[in-house]
């Protein structure tokens, strides 16, 4: 194809710098906010900092209570709670993708629309069924109970994503295995997961952004500081009798630096991942 | 995959340990909402408690907007705390969900704090300090504090100018409009209940029209981030604002009463609320617990309070101190009213609170104003639906069961099925767990919060009403169908919402991927990774962000549309358009990444010799779009642009944080709708889960159409 003429190429990129431009300002904002040394909101068009201080971050690191530091502990919960999601989700997901993709067993497709469905339960009813159901099992101010939660919420997506993927991976490799006599966990194990890597990556990304980000349900669940993940906090620093802006924008950029980072390290894979089966499937 | 298997078996491990209790030796346990120097000073008094009884007291902290929800589900469960510390306003509330349980009433505290926290003959608590409003002034701009209010809009108006305003306070809210609805004579909550709707409602809010937007004293849509950062710059002269607002002052400040309102020389009487320690039902430690609320309130750890936390405290054998925001609090609180403990007042809160948002912004008069919350409070206050018979469920479920199990029984004898179910026996294993999972975690809580929709909850009461939500909810019998309280309108307004977002997101969101993949254009991967960050900040801190941004006076966005000039002067949360576009702004810059990815995912698998061809044979880029790439980009979006309506259709975060629904709740959706009806005013579970159901319902609906519309079977 040939290139276009100058005065194209400088307009498509004068769009795109425009357009990124309003893409990061808000971004700017938060780290504006959080690198000022004052608790209130900035006004004003610049999002440029008018002072650098790393106050704030120090406030929100070193937080603690009667029993000790609370940040590290909080930063541990929220990391454990996300990659075990990730785990869970995960692995619930990719067994059942791998069987709706393959066979044809009775009842597939009701099951594959019942992942769905779930989709659209309105979250505001939840809540509180929720806390009763764990408050049973007793697993509330537990992580675990976060996990179990989380790990739910994000199956279905993750099966639906995982069955487009896996039926576009060739089936031939797998008939000549079980003609060796490998099993079928085999050949999940051994075969179909290294292949399936790309959409793998990206459900368990999904999956660590479902716990890492949520507030509502950890809120109601969590009455100990010291089982606390990072989102109650933040949501701490918002009051009523106001914001205290400095400290929120910090502990947001601490809270997303990680995603941030492993959004660029996914990012070829999501491309991959996120649309093989829905242009093969 | 081995670093995968040791991560799975090291969180599992993690997980499978007990979360340890931190401190072995059963302390009482307190949850509060304090922060700063409260929060250092109860700890302080805990640790002094501790020194004198060895009784250990365990405190949590917890945010303040989930505290209260926090107490109600917990302590009927048997999870909450021993002790908690809030105000005395929920009194009638807590009474009747049993939260607390009464104490033996102490000397040595002044009486109308120990009042305000009694009701049917008992106390429920033991009083700690007095909170009221002040009125605060800037020793620099105003040499004395004015006595009456016509003072104090001859002075503010003199020191008005371009930068600095004469009176800042966040008027349009029912507690910062109380000292001039009790100045003016009216009640939130009189002795026939509430009427909204009186002469001395309607000349407060005049007043309070006056004060806010007729005289141009004040800034815009003050917020309590505006309040204190105008203050801090030496901008406000006088604010009005409780003892919590110095705590975000770093200037010299005079706290005084609130004037003489001069129309009729009465006082201005704000709201007096009392802080409390309240002793929690079921608390492991009852008798612990009552000793140390009662020497918490006591001198001695009023003390403690009061020098350490600053506390206005009730305890009156103590040292007295030269504090002059204590005192000016001491001194408000002999003209002021205790907060009403009806369990009503949640109702009068929200309905005024959605009145006067057009009050202040002059889009309604003071009239129209005082009838928009009496027909507001009619609406929150209804009586709940009559108890119906519970027998024609049950013979409705046990119909509904008996269809199932003569389906079964049905499927059972067909042989073919049988023989497929047989072989593909080992399948089930594989969706098992996840299907478990599912079952126990999704849909019964669901299902539960289902039932919930046949019963009406009221005064911690709950009865069985049947479907007389749906009923109420469909027929729209309440609100008339156009109104914006309506069901119908607000699934208008969703669907909308849900339309407009997604043709911006796939138009931007395609648009972007299509001028990505050129490969003309210069650093692709580093736009393509800038452009996705909406996506990687979770979406409640930027839509808080936004929220601001949206600010008519001091919003980044009217500042850009001025294009360096004077900032334009959109109100956007002032009508129902431009409220809904700044929410659809926000939501649309969260939105776009995900299609923008999807789509260059789904470009890759489109060979570029297609539309080579098409453009050799001289198709234009339009004819090259619609023929050649749509078509083949159509399927794989599609899945995407499903999921993302539901998504979208039930996206409670923008809208709750952005425009919270306003102005006077025309930019609700459903699913926000249902959590203002849950958990703002009275607790309407039932109406909120009938709001959940019927979300439910449409978004299934939906799906159908959705399949035929993708041309294949999506959902």
């Amino acid at each position: 194809m040939r290139t276009p003429g100058k005065l194209k190429v400088f307009i498509a990129h004068a769009a795109l710098v425009l357009i990124t431009i309003v893409t990061l300002y808000p971004v700017l904002w938060v780290l504006k906010m959080a690198l000022e040394p004052s608790q209130s909101f900035s006004m004003g068009l610049s999002p440029l900092p008018s002072e650098v201080s790393l106050e704030n971050f120090k406030a929100v690191v070193s937080t603690s209570d009667a029993q000790g530091a609370l940040f590290p502990r909080q930063l541990w919960n929220s990391l454990i709670v996300s990659l075990a999601t990730s785990v869970l989700g995960v692995s619930l997901a990719a067994t059942a993708a791998y069987a709706m993709s393959r066979w044809d067993f009775p009842g597939k497709n009701q099951a594959m629309g019942a992942f769905l469905v779930t989709q659209m339960f309105p979250g505001v009813v939840m809540a509180i069924p929720l806390y009763i159901l764990l408050d049973q099992f007793q697993l509330l101010d537990s992580l675990t109970g976060l996990v179990l939660v989380y790990a739910t919420t994000s199956v279905p997506f993750s099966v639906w994503t995982l069955k487009g993927y896996f039926d576009t991976l060739p089936v031939a490799l797998e008939e000549a295995a079980l003609l060796d006599g490998c099993s079928r966990w085999m050949i999940f194990r051994k075969i179909v997961l290294p292949l399936a890597r790309p959409a793998l990556a990206v459900v368990a990304l999904f999956s660590f952004l479902t716990a890492w980000n949520e507030y509502i349900l950890a809120a109601t669940f969590m009455n100990d500081p010291h089982a606390y993940t990072l989102p109650i906090v933040l949501q701490s620093y918002v009051t009523d009798y106001g914001t205290e802006w400095g400290n929120f924008a910090a502990g947001s950029i601490l809270v997303s630096l990680p995603v941030v980072v492993l959004f660029f390290a996914l990012q070829k894979h999501f491309v991959e991942g996120l649309t093989a089966g829905g242009v093969k499937g | 995959m081995r670093g995968l298997r040791t991560l799975l078996l090291l969180t599992t491990a993690f997980l499978l340990l007990p979360f340890e209790a931190l401190a072995e030796d059963n302390p009482l346990r307190l949850w509060h909402a304090y922060r700063g120097a409260e929060e250092a000073a109860l700890q302080a008094a805990a640790d002094r408690y501790t020194e004198q009884t060895g009784t250990k007291v365990q405190l949590t902290a917890t945010p303040f907007g989930a505290f209260e929800k926090k107490l109600e589900t917990a302590i009927p469960r048997g999870n909450g705390p021993d002790l908690f510390i809030a105000a005395h306003g929920n009194l009638g509330k807590w009474q009747d969900l049993n939260l607390m349980v009464s104490v033996l009433p102490q000397d040595g505290q002044q009486p109308l704090a120990t009042e305000a926290l009694q009701d049917n003959d008992l106390q429920w608590g033991h009083p700690l300090a007095l909170k009221t409003l002040l009125l605060f002034s800037d020793p620099e701009l105003v040499d004395a504090a004015p006595t009456t209010t016509d003072e104090l809009i001859a002075q503010a108006q003199a020191l008005t100018d371009g930068q600095t305003y004469g009176l800042v306070y966040q008027a349009g809210t029912p507690f910062f409009h109380a000292p001039w609805m009790h100045g003016f004579g009216a009640e939130s909550i009189g002795p026939n209940g509430a009427e909204l709707n009186s002469q001395e409602h309607i000349d407060a809010y005049a007043f309070t029209q006056r004060l806010s937007h007729t005289l141009d004293i004040m800034p815009k849509r003050p917020t309590a981030q505006l309040l204190s950062q105008l203050y801090n710059d030496g901008r406000a002269a006088f604010v009005i604002s409780g003892p919590w607002f110095l705590s975000e002052i770093d200037r010299p400040i005079r706290a005084s009463s609130l004037p003489i309102i001069s129309e009729n020389g009465q006082p201005a009487k704000p709201f007096l609320s009392v802080e409390a320690i309240f002793v929690a039902d079921g608390a492991r430690l009852p008798e612990e617990a009552a000793d140390f609320a009662a020497w918490l309130s006591s001198s001695e750890g009023a003390q403690i309070r009061q020098d350490t936390g600053k506390q206005a405290v009730t305890a009156t054998e103590i040292e007295p101190t030269d504090d002059p925001i204590i005192s000016a609090v001491l001194e408000q609180s002999a003209q002021a009213v205790p907060l009403p403990t009806d369990s009503d007042i949640s109702n009068v809160w929200r309905a005024q609170e959605k009145a006067m948002e057009a009050l202040v912004s002059g889009g309604a008069s003071a009239k129209r104003t005082a009838e928009n919350a009496a027909y507001f409070h009619s609406i929150y206050s209804r009586e709940a639906p009559t108890p119906a018979s519970a027998a024609p469920y049950w013979i409705l479920m046990l119909g509904v069961l008996g269809g199932g199990v003569w389906w079964v029984r049905r499927q059972w004898g067909n042989a073919d099925l049988r023989r497929r179910l047989r072989l593909h026996r080992g399948d089930y294993l594989w969706v098992l767990p996840a299907g478990v999972a599912m079952l126990i975690l999704v849909a019964l809580p669901f299902a539960m919060g289902a039932a919930v929709s046949l019963y009406a909850h009221q005064g911690g009461e709950w009865t069985f009403v049947g479907l007389s939500h749906f009923w109420e909810i469909l027929s729209a019998s309440e609100t008339g169908f156009t109104s914006p309280m309506s069901f119908w309108y607000t699934l208008v307004v969703t669907l909308l919402w849900t339309v407009t977002n997604l043709m911006l997101h796939v138009g931007i969101g395609v648009g972007l991927a299509l001028l990505l993949r050129e490969p003309w254009i210069r650093m692709r991967g580093v736009w393509r990774a800038l452009l996705i960050l909406p996506w990687a900040i979770p979406n409640y801190i930027t839509a808080l962000i936004w929220k601001t941004m949206f600010h008519v006076q001091y919003g980044a966005v009217n500042a850009l549309l001025g294009f360096g000039g004077e900032p334009a002067n959109v109100d956007w949360f002032s009508s129902f358009s431009t409220a809904f576009c700044a929410n659809l702004i926000t939501n649309t810059w969260l939105g776009f990444p995900f299609m923008m990815v999807v789509t260059l995912g789904a470009l890759q698998a489109i060979p570029r010799e297609l539309e080579e061809a098409a453009e050799v044979d001289g198709a234009s880029w339009w004819t090259r779009f619609r023929m050649v790439i749509w078509p083949l980009l159509k399927p794989a979006l599609m899945p995407a642009i499903i999921l993302g309506s539901v998504w979208t259709f039930n996206m409670f975060n923008v809208i709750y944080l952005v425009s919270n629904g306003g102005p006077m709740g025309s930019t609700e959706i459903l699913i926000s709708d249902a959590y203002q009806w849950a958990f703002s005013g009275g607790n309407y579970y039932g109406y909120a889960a009938a709001y959940a159901v019927l979300i439910f319902g449409v978004l299934l609906i939906y799906s159908r159409f959705a399949n035929r519309l993708a041309g294949r079977r999506v959902l």
